[in-house]
């Protein structure tokens, strides 16, 4: 489960604030993040995945409370127990399709590689069709084949929690389908919350909560 | 570690043609001033080894490191030829015996060495396979002369002739090799060694022909005869060739002691006896300079001393900028990252991990540099000497 209470952020440089009272994603629960550009999605996101620290408050995921922990526990933390998906996809262009999805493994000492790693990266690329592709570089990939490697890397450590930082927006529909189908199955499976920003409206209406944070703040 | 060395060598597999130019300058700015140092300082070694084993040099005066140059490393002479006396006026002496030198024939490219069997000897020179020269008109050569010109014992070496339009000059001699000396390690491995007279006879001051003592009046070739001499036509066929048949038919014209050489090693038969005849040779109006190789050679390192520091500290000079560059071609090249840096920190990527596979990959670099940088001045190292020696050749 996650639990925010009184949350505020701001950066340094000013010019932008975020303040959030209550927010609770219980487990396997779907959230869309929604709002207009600028109004904080991804900031929030980034909170909550402890990429960013926040001001005051705190967010605790289970019974780890995320926003206290140190930076190098919080990396960790994120290694060990979130998958995370961006918009850009993010692939490294010099790894090839499995070594990108084993990414989390080679930087992270919190992470061990070992072949039941291995051999759930090869399934996932294969479940999400891209068996024939597995030694591809990026570069040779399509924008959907390239999200589906990212999909892939957020899933193979096996994450208790999934976040989407609008993970379709540059995908057509049966890409979108096929990702955003790819993310419900694991969160349903496991009993993942996933956190997904989103500006589209059809891929708002799959999600069982919408929340849209101009109304999270006060 | 393992992940960390996975890391960095993917990214500089996948981007081999920026690894390859880093690794390739790097190499350089190590290698330049350490191939360079190794370079000279084995071209000193050769240099100097041989004139220290040459006591005292006579020859024409002029330039002393031209003489040296000559006569201890076989370049071509630019200082004038000498009499065959002056060999005579050190035996004479008594203080010394001289060892003479003609230099001014190659056979290909390799000099060709006329002189006395007591150059071998002086040298140290040893027989690989074959014999030591017993008639003239034989050659022998030293080992790499033999693998440059491509002959061995029982093959024929000829002469170069001296100029191909000077068309009353000397004809090249074809000389048959008699022995392949054995591997020294000096200059003398690229001569090819002849009797001193062999090499008068290439000069042209001695010849063999067809006999025409015994030509009768209406013999066509005879223009005059009075008394004993006898003056033939160019139609007289000259022998190119020296063999037992027609050795006999050859002679000199002229007093030896006249004929031409171009150095006089002069080996005394003590320290004493070295000083006094230096001093019999720096005084009073001599035709000839005497030197002493040794003193020549360091004079001439000197030079070549300060030049190398020169070139090396240009060389550091470069180095440096080369360094600082490289500096900021890896600090761009993180810039150019950043995106994914943050990519690998967003999923949990630890900054000591990214510190340390950044780092993995400089040094990845950098040792590739060493080792090249290290192999390539092993093979300086290892073939220094030989060019040196080619060089000095």
């Amino acid at each position: 489960m996650i639990a925010v209470r009184d949350l505020t952020f701001g950066y340094p440089q000013g010019g932008f604030e975020l303040r959030l009272r209550e927010l609770k994603v219980t487990r396997g629960e779907g959230v869309a993040l929604v709002g207009p550009s600028g109004c904080g999605k991804t900031t929030l996101l980034h909170l909550l995945a402890g990429i960013l620290r926040p001001v005051s408050g705190s967010v605790l995921i289970d019974d780890v409370e995320v926003s206290a922990l140190r930076l190098e526990d919080r990396q960790d933390y994120r290694a060990l127990s979130m998958g995370l998906v961006f918009q850009e996809f993010e692939l490294l262009e010099y790894l090839d399709v499995l070594d990108n999805v084993l990414l989390p493994y080679r930087i992270s000492p919190a992470l061990g590689l070992d072949e039941a790693a291995k051999q759930r990266a090869v399934e996932l690329v294969e479940q999400v069709g891209l068996a024939d592709k597995k030694n591809s570089y990026p570069r040779r990939l399509s924008q959907g084949e390239r999200q589906r490697v990212a999909v892939c890397r957020s899933l193979v450590t096996r994450p208790r929690v999934l976040f989407g930082d609008e993970p379709t927006a540059n995908l057509d529909a049966d890409n979108r389908d096929q990702v955003m189908g790819t993310l419900f199955r694991y969160a349903a499976e496991k009993q993942a919350p996933l956190i997904v920003v989103t500006h589209d409206p059809e891929l708002r209406e799959r999600f069982p909560t919408v929340l849209d944070i101009r109304e999270l703040t006060p | 570690m393992r992940d960390v060395i996975f890391m960095a060598w993917r990214y500089l597999r996948f981007y081999r043609g920026k690894t390859a130019v880093l690794v390739a300058s790097i190499s350089l700015i190590l290698f330049l001033p350490a191939g360079l140092h190794v370079l000279v300082e084995q071209g000193a070694e050769v240099l100097t080894a041989r004139a220290e084993t040459t006591p005292l040099l006579i020859g024409a005066k002029g330039s002393a490191v031209d003489l040296t140059l000559s006569a201890l490393y076989f370049r071509p002479p630019h200082v004038e030829s000498m009499r065959h006396r002056e060999v005579t006026r050190v035996d004479r002496s008594g203080l010394a015996h001289g060892i003479p030198m003609h230099l001014r024939f190659t056979a290909g490219r390799q000099r060709i060495v006329g002189t006395t069997i007591d150059y071998a000897e002086f040298r140290g020179l040893t027989v690989d396979r074959g014999r030591w020269l017993a008639m003239l008109g034989e050659c022998m050569l030293g080992s790499e002369a033999a693998r440059a010109l491509g002959v061995d014992l029982d093959d024929h070496v000829l002469s170069s002739a001296g100029s191909a339009f000077d068309v009353a000059g000397s004809f090249p001699l074809k000389m048959p090799v008699v022995g392949v000396l054995a591997p020294t390690g000096t200059s003398d491995d690229e001569i090819v060694l002849v009797d001193i007279k062999t090499a008068w006879v290439i000069a042209g001051l001695a010849h063999g022909h067809e006999d025409v003592n015994s030509a009768g009046k209406d013999d066509g070739r005879v223009l005059q005869r009075e008394g004993r001499n006898v003056v033939a036509n160019a139609s007289v066929l000259s022998y190119t060739e020296i063999t037992v048949e027609n050795m006999d038919s050859f002679h000199f014209h002229g007093n030896p002691d006249g004929f031409p050489i171009d150095a006089v090693l002069a080996v005394p038969a003590s320290f004493k006896a070295s000083v006094l005849l230096r001093g019999r040779y720096e005084e009073g109006d001599v035709p000839v300079q005497m030197i002493v190789p040794s003193v020549v050679v360091n004079e001439l390192l000197e030079t070549m001393f300060s030049v190398r520091d020169w070139v090396v500290l240009g060389g550091l000079a470069v180095g440096v900028a080369s360094a600082m560059t490289a500096a900021l071609v890896f600090a761009l090249s993180i810039r150019v990252r950043r995106r994914e840096i943050e990519t690998i920190q967003k999923i949990g990527g630890a900054r000591k991990r990214l510190v340390t596979i950044l780092g993995a990959e400089i040094t990845f670099v950098i040792v590739m540099a060493v080792v090249i940088a290290g192999v390539l001045t092993a093979v300086v190292s290892r073939f220094g000497e030989l060019a040196a020696r080619l060089v000095g050749a």
